[in-house]
């Protein structure tokens, strides 16, 4: 694998296996129109004849008429997050079925599909092309010798990947809350009612052939909403369960009480309100991370008090989201994914709570991408470093820990991107010299807003005079890490094993950003 | 959280030797926060000691141990009388001088937590030069006097007055004692905003996350800021023309609404000189 080194200042693979050439990082205007049209692959999509009863007794035989064979890739989505259940029970039936070198899709793999690395080890699964996390990046950082590094990409950079034809579905695995005897199926509704399914919504568009996986078969047709219609999908498959909604709100997704962490949240809304970005019209993403959800309830009251109404909220969308649009704070709700078993029944309820599908969340070559027209983006972060690029996928002790969501793909398009993380955690500093990996490139990045003060990118001379006309506690990033690492004390370097790359961090346009090495044994 | 105690809005933050500690972890504690002085960045946060009170076997080790690390005040609990704040006053200087500190450097507050000590405070508050501030021990107070501590505080309306008063006929700060329910934001703001009418300089938090809460009670809401704004401009302009009596918005102005509104515009953090504006 030749390394060459991209804009970011990584050294990166110009070639991987399985994929062939790619090209490195170029910076974050590689996004700008080149190439000038946007290619959308060329699908070919089984036929259903007329007539043909969709609802397959079992899994296994959906798989049998599927057309399913050695080597074909095959995708889920994660809207259920750690609830999920479809994924366990579709592999277990593949591998019970003695298929082998599959290629696994997810738009993300967490801790509740632990279990792959089993499928890894029999055989099964060849290539995975989805963020991961737990025993599955474990064993790709340590014992991984044969399977080609993991394709780590955005929400946004799935979408375009799928669209484009980088990568073909052979088989996408669509779990749904509620489904009808042809197909048309939906998150809202339903006892596992998950919310939107826009990931999914986007695998049935690219994908020869989709089953619905459900635990809720309805009377035809599915209403009140439809979100994927009967016309994408070739079978039905009726499971006992897809999994648990209660855990889909679970860990990162609920409002901070740490009075730190509150300090820091009010700093950032403090940041907004001065550059004057919270105004009539204004467009918002808020990550699902407590201090995120926190800066919305600043923001909130902020539009209480000034009687501002805005245009639209974006995203993973939360509880607290949806009282913005019901206390008519905001004109609309954009969902590609919901942080809230409850949002399924908030689509349902309110007419401009939409459910929309990746591309149109946040493919960058596509003609309507949404995270373009955001005004302000506020995203959490693992850590960042002196030059603004933020690390979302490696802990401290170079694990991967976690996926890039559509961090980088807001970040983007946002005209006021402010990233907002603690100074350090458990006495580990946040913010490096250099950090890990880089997701989300600085240049992309317009502020840092930690407990201690709101480091502001040198290349927003605006923002920095708006913060200090209003008073706003300002410090110069590399003084902040030095004061923190004082502190907490500065970390060993993590010992990597850089013959070993485990993971390869693709930008939102398909650009090689950077890699995740293998740890040393 | 003491790390982080810079990021969070207080002016001051109180390490705590007295109730928050068990007797057994008395020794353990004292080290602890001796270190914390020495040793974090308070970046212009005050940092107050509460030691334990003089009827206690602590107060002296305390001071031994917490005065060398340099506080900016020891804080005394049960302030009964001035022979008890000049033992105290007395034995800081000794401590001081042995460590090689300036003399009266380190300020002392006092807290009132008997009704003898409220009706004796005038005389406490002047009993040295060192005292700085003085607040009530609302708990402690309302069980000596045997009235049950309510969410209004409407029992210690006159024992507040009077302390109020006694430290602004000192020239010394006086504190409100904590709003302890930290989940009822909207009540520690309108508790907070009567602190602030009624002449207290600050007001203690029992979690970090009331601080906000409380810096915002005390700053005066926009139409009064306003008022006092338009006060100042006014003065300002009567004072070229000789004028010591003129009027603002309908409302009569003369020097002691000219001071009241350098009060206000004191509270929210704005510059006034006083030469500019007062006949």
């Amino acid at each position: 694998m030749t390394m060459v080194k991209n804009a970011a200042g990584r050294l990166v693979p110009d070639e991987l296996p399985g994929i062939g050439s790619v090209r490195p990082f170029e910076g974050v205007t590689g996004v700008a129109p080149s190439p000038a049209f946007n290619t959308i692959m060329e699908v070919k999509r089984d036929v259903v004849p007329m007539g043909t009863n969709k609802i397959a007794p079992d899994l296994r035989t959906a798989i049998e008429r599927s057309g399913l064979c050695d080597g074909m890739t095959i995708s889920f989505h994660h809207h259920l997050r750690n609830g999920d259940r479809v994924v366990a029970q579709v592999l277990e039936e593949l591998n019970c079925m003695g298929f082998k070198n599959l290629v696994l899709m997810s738009s993300a793999l967490l801790e509740c599909h632990n279990f792959v690395v089993d499928y890894i080890r029999s055989g099964l699964i060849r290539q995975i092309y989805a963020p991961i996390r737990g025993a599955v990046g474990d064993y790709f950082q340590t014992e991984n010798e044969k399977l080609p590094p993991v394709i780590i990409r955005t929400h946004g950079g799935r979408a375009r990947a799928v669209e484009e034809g980088s990568i073909a579905v052979d088989v996408a695995f669509i779990g749904a809350s509620a489904c009808d005897m042809s197909g048309n199926m939906t998150g809202m509704s339903g006892p596992s009612a998950f919310g939107s399914l826009g990931y999914g919504m986007q695998d049935a568009r690219f994908s020869r052939h989709v089953i619905a996986v459900t635990d809720n078969l309805v009377e035809y047709p599915l209403r009140p909403r439809i979100s994927i219609p009967q016309y994408l999908v070739h079978q039905v498959v009726v499971l006992d369960s897809i999994g648990d909604p209660q855990k889909l709100a679970t860990g990162s997704v609920r409002i901070t009480k740490s009075p730190t962490q509150l300090a820091l949240a009010y700093h950032a809304y403090e940041l907004m309100a001065a550059s004057g970005a919270i105004c009539p019209g204004f467009s918002y993403q808020a990550g699902g991370g407590g201090i995120s959800m926190a800066v919305t309830q600043y923001v909130r009251e902020y539009m209480q008090r000034k009687d501002i109404t805005g245009s639209f909220a974006l995203g993973g969308i939360t509880a607290d989201m949806v009282s913005l649009l019901e206390e008519g704070r905001f004109q609309a709700l954009f969902d590609v994914q919901s942080f809230d078993p409850a949002m399924g029944a908030s689509m349902l309820r309110n007419p401009t709570h939409y459910e929309i599908d990746a591309s149109w969340y946040a493919n960058p070559l596509n003609a309507g991408c949404m995270t373009h027209q955001l005004d302000v983006a506020v995203l959490g972060a693992l850590d960042v470093d002196v030059d603004f690029n933020v690390n979302l996928l490696t802990g401290h002790d170079g694990y991967l820990r976690s996926g890039m969501g559509g961090h980088p793909d807001a970040a983007g398009g946002a005209k006021l991107t402010v990233v907002v993380l603690p100074s350090f955690r458990r006495g580990l500093p946040s913010i490096k010299k250099s950090v890990q990996t880089i997701c989300t490139p600085g240049a992309s990045v317009d502020a840092i807003v930690t407990e201690r003060g709101i480091c502001i990118n040198p290349r927003r001379e605006d923002l920095l005079k708006q913060a200090l006309d209003s008073g706003l506690n300002v410090v110069d990033i590399e003084k902040l890490r030095q004061d923190t690492e004082a502190l907490t004390g500065v970390m060993d370097p993590v010992e990597f094993d850089e013959s070993r790359v485990a993971a390869v961090v693709e930008y939102r346009d398909g650009s090689i950003l950077d890699v995740v090495y293998g740890m040393k044994r | 959280m003491l790390q982080s105690c810079p990021s969070l809005g207080a002016d001051c933050v109180i390490l705590d030797l007295e109730d928050a500690v068990a007797p057994v972890h008395k020794d353990e504690a004292r080290r602890l926060v001796a270190y914390a002085l020495r040793c974090l960045p308070f970046d212009g946060v005050e940092k107050v000691v509460r030691i334990n009170d003089v009827s206690t076997p602590w107060w002296e080790l305390d001071l031994e141990e917490i005065v060398p690390a340099g506080p900016d005040v020891i804080r005394l609990p049960k302030a009964e009388s001035v022979e008890n704040i000049r033992m105290v006053d007395n034995r800081i200087t000794e401590l001081e001088k042995a460590n090689g500190l300036p003399e009266g450097g380190i300020e002392l507050h006092i807290l009132l937590e008997s009704a003898q000590a409220v009706e004796n405070v005038a005389k406490l508050v002047r009993s040295c030069k060192r005292v700085k501030g003085v607040g009530l021990g609302g708990q402690d107070l309302t069980a000596d006097m045997g009235i049950r501590k309510t969410s209004s505080g409407d029992e210690l309306a006159y024992a507040n007055g009077h302390m109020i008063l006694a430290a602004k006929a000192a020239k010394i700060d006086c504190f409100d004692s904590v709003y302890t329910d930290i989940n009822d934001g909207e009540g520690l703001l309108a508790n907070t905003r009567k602190a602030a009418t009624m002449g207290f300089s600050g007001k203690s938090a029992i979690h970090p996350s009331q601080v906000r809460i409380i810096n915002q009670g005390f700053c005066p809401p926009e139409d009064i800021l306003s008022h006092a704004q338009d006060v100042i401009a006014a003065a300002k302009i009567a004072r070229t023309e000789g004028r010591g009596a003129f009027s603002v918005n309908g409302k009569m102005v003369d020097g002691p609404v000219i001071r009241q509104a350098m009060n206000v515009l004191a509270q929210a953090g704005i510059p006034c000189n006083s030469e500019e504006v007062l006949p």
